[in-house]
């Protein structure tokens, strides 16, 4: 298949029809209206249903009924809509209901602005939701990137009966790249043992969230969260660049994380050693790689759209294995190559000198 | 001029289609088995304001599609002029449309090259398009892409629109010659 | 001879029983759910949509498929499922502190799509489940414990009478009021019912059927009292009747 010129946005929604998405429910906003819309002159042609629900509330819980049924089915918005899905998506993961959920992240908090931003770290790593969940979450940084991860989103919601978010960002959403569709990779596991579709010949099945007799909720979620250390031992993902004889990484997610490498690449001109960590899911996070990572490294310069969210994950996993900095913009403030570049060559010039290297 | 690898901003106000200039220039890089990005500025400035796109080309993997500095800025007003010109890299240039732009130049370090695109169009079958004739001067310039590229890509975009913008295939296509051709006569940079 | 005259339906759990309160109208309206479901041989076929309140353990009572959803939602789950499978029959059972309170909108939305499905909605005029305070329908001078000097109109509003404004709603095929207070209101209830469930089967919209029902725990009254006061007040503030039915305009 050759490659075509795409807009993130949409590409994410042609590779959702690829994947088998037989149902799109959202509500418009910006910057990934274009997923509605692209979804709203496919899906309908091809059978498939498409609505453009009365809120993100209604969306994601349309997303919650199609996923009952064992049917591939998305929704997408943006941070203050993503928002209003945190109590479904807390259900979801209670009730192991598969689906999919883009997050093309814009300017907060509050209403914020509609530029491109990386905030909702947080709100999709640490929910935003009630109790002790997780949703397991895929950070594209290319367009091509997030055609592969739509696939492995709707593949890994099906595998693992758990939602999925797709967490990308303004600049992701709104630029156009060339890439390549492919067909969709994965064999999906059957659902017909759990998915609701009437008692026929065989027990009442019930999808709930709500589990009142004593230790029930409890055995539940140890069940649930042994699934969670299944997902972290099979599905942890990342990207190294050029970390063998780094003596700085940086660490990056998202379009952040290409950003960064158009640094390592001008600092690799000028002689220095700086790699690139990128995790590419974000729950999993990549957390025993990085640590392996900071031990051979003399420092992390974390960067993000943002004020430090993933830091305390990258602080985390390193565990004060070498000290870690962090560079970061927000709601809009964009990083380029070049501001890295200097806070790349501040950094390295202090790297050597022992006094200087403090834990965190 | 390196043309392995170019970064080029286009901007200008609604309308001008700075943006489409810059996804047409894309295409036709992918034309030419390139890796290309492109980036629009989006939302508010979609409407009335300064519109503008950050486009890579080159034959290497593209890591950031956020420009620091451009090779290239095309500027279709003054506003835009205004915006962009600290963003040229030192040593690159800015083709100015100066017919919608009489401000002053600032800088010793580039080379401005002024083309009064809305003046030279009424010469042309109307429609004319002034982002096409720039697009087709910034080729002529700096031989980054070849002309017939964005001419097969506008034939193929042709058969996807309504037949009233089809239609304007051939006034694209003799806007896209007349900015080489403007470029061609064009005296040396100053 | 003998005559069967009482028959525990199959779409209700053999081993299930109802746990709600003495005098409560759930027990009523779920047991005409199932006998109707058994009257068109729709078990097998059934997915119910549990919502938050005293009507949420559908689970424990029916022996038919059960997704629960959040507060409110039950009628985008619905819409979820029925878009998927829309040969199944699928109904959301719901409170009005659920689908007339923190969830109209999308009843009113699901209404407005026509969405092939069924809500049966029991108005007991406020929050059950959580101690009885006010709701969206609890009437001017109703006490509740958040209203302990009963509602007062100039602070809190009017009851919202739901089942007259999803009559309003294009989409919407069936809209009735109902209260099972007497023999013959319950078969007229089951009837409401029946014509929602066709109006699903024959694909001809949404419908939506309002049940009154007590509360006697909350209303602070005997299972009499309570169902005194559906037929002396309530009845008169939310009156009982048919709002909408596509399918007596098309005989007509």
């Amino acid at each position: 298949m050759a490659k075509v010129l795409v807009k993130g946005n949409e590409a994410i929604a042609q590779a959702a029809i690829n994947a088998g998405c037989q149902c799109y429910f959202g509500y418009p906003i910006t910057p990934q209206s274009e997923i509605g819309e692209y979804m709203g002159a496919h899906l309908p042609e091809l059978g498939r249903t498409f609505i453009t629900a009365e809120s993100e509330l209604a969306s994601i819980n349309m997303v919650i009924g199609a996923g009952t049924t064992g049917t591939k089915a998305m929704t997408s918005s943006s941070s203050c809509g993503i928002a209003l899905m945190q109590e479904a998506i807390s259900a979801m993961c209670c009730a192991e209901v598969p689906g999919v959920i883009v997050s093309v992240m814009r300017g907060g908090p509050g209403l914020g602005n509609i530029a491109p931003a990386q905030g909702d770290y947080f709100q999709a790593l640490k929910g935003g939701g009630n109790g002790d969940y997780k949703t397991v979450v895929l950070s594209p940084s290319t367009v091509q990137e997030a055609i592969d991860l739509t696939y492995r989103a709707f593949h890994l919601a099906l595998k693992y009966r758990n939602p999925v978010m797709l967490l990308a960002d303004g600049i992701l959403g709104q630029m156009m790249e060339p890439a390549e569709f492919g067909e969709y990779p994965y064999d999906d596991p059957d659902v017909s043992t759990w998915a609701l579709d009437g008692a026929n010949n065989r027990p009442a099945r019930n999808i709930v969230s709500l589990h009142m007799p004593e230790g029930a909720m409890e055995a539940l979620t140890n069940r649930i969260f042994e699934k969670y250390e299944k997902i972290a031992q099979e599905e942890t993902t990342f990207e190294g660049y050029k970390l063998e004889d780094a003596k700085l990484v940086l660490t990056a997610f998202g379009t952040v994380g290409r950003i960064a490498k158009a640094a390592v690449n001008k600092a690799r001109e000028k002689g220095m050693k700086v790699g690139l960590f990128r995790p590419v899911t974000l729950f999993p996070f990549p957390e025993k790689q990085l640590q392996e990572t900071a031990k051979n490294t003399d420092m992390i310069l974390d960067l993000e759209l943002n004020k430090g969210q993933m830091l305390l994950d990258v602080r985390s996993a390193v565990f004060g294995a070498c000290p870690v900095e962090f560079f970061g913009r927000t709601a809009g403030g964009l990083l380029t190559p070049d501001m890295i570049m200097k806070k790349i060559e501040e950094l390295y010039s202090k790297l050597g000198t022992k006094t200087e290297a403090g834990v965190n | 001029m390196n043309i392995k690898d170019m970064s080029i901003i286009i901007s200008g106000f609604g309308g001008q289609g700075a943006l489409f200039a810059g996804i047409l220039l894309c295409h036709a890089a992918v034309v030419e088995g390139k890796h290309t990005t492109w980036f629009p500025a989006y939302g508010a400035e979609m409407r009335g304001g300064a519109v503008n796109c950050a486009v890579n080309i080159s034959d290497d993997e593209i890591p950031s599609p956020v420009i620091d500095e451009a090779d290239a800025v095309i500027a279709l007003n003054d506003a835009s002029q205004a915006k962009f010109e600290h963003k040229v890299k030192k040593g690159g240039f800015m083709i100015i449309n100066s017919s919608l732009s009489h401000i002053p130049t600032t800088r010793k370090d580039i080379n401005y090259i002024r083309i009064p695109f809305n003046d030279l169009a009424q010469k042309l079958t109307q429609p004319a398009f002034v982002n096409v004739m720039a697009l087709g001067a910034l080729i002529e310039k700096t031989g980054i892409l070849k002309i017939e590229s964005i001419i097969e890509v506008m034939k193929d975009m042709s058969k996807k629109v309504s037949a009233k913008k089809a239609a304007l295939l051939p006034n694209n296509i003799e806007s896209l010659h007349f900015g080489v051709s403007v470029m061609k006569n064009q005296p040396a940079a100053v | 001879m003998e005559t069967l005259v009482y028959k525990r339906p199959e779409s209700l759990l053999k081993d299930g029983h109802f746990t709600f309160c003495p005098g409560c109208g759930h027990g009523v309206i779920l047991r005409i759910i199932a006998e109707l479901i058994d009257e068109y041989n729709l078990q097998k076929d059934t997915i119910a949509i549990s919502s938050v309140g005293c009507s949420i353990f559908l689970e424990k009572f029916f022996n038919l498929d059960v997704a629960g959803a959040s507060h409110g939602r039950s009628p985008c789950v619905a819409t979820g499922i029925k878009r998927c499978k829309p040969d199944k029959f699928v109904f959301t059972y719901q409170g009005d502190g659920d689908a007339a309170t923190i969830g109209f909108n999308e009843t009113i939305h699901t209404a407005c799509r026509g969405e092939h499905i069924t809500t049966i909605m029991i108005n007991n005029t406020n929050f059950g489940m959580t101690g009885g305070q006010a709701s969206s329908t609890t009437l001017v001078g109703q006490v509740t414990t958040t209203t302990p000097k009963g509602r007062k109109a100039e602070l809190t509003g009017y009851p919202l009478h739901a089942a007259e404004i999803v009559a309003k709603c294009e989409g919407t095929a069936y809209s009735a009021r109902v209260a099972i207070t007497t023999s013959k209101n319950i078969r007229q209830a089951k009837e409401a019912i029946r014509k929602a469930f066709e109006t699903q089967i024959k694909g001809l919209g949404y419908g939506f059927v309002e049940v009154l029902a007590a509360c006697p725990t909350n209303w602070h009254l005997t299972p009499v009292e309570s169902i005194e006061r559906i037929d002396d007040i309530i009845e008169k503030v939310h009156p009982l009747g048919v709002f909408k039915d596509v399918t007596a305009l098309e005989k007509a």
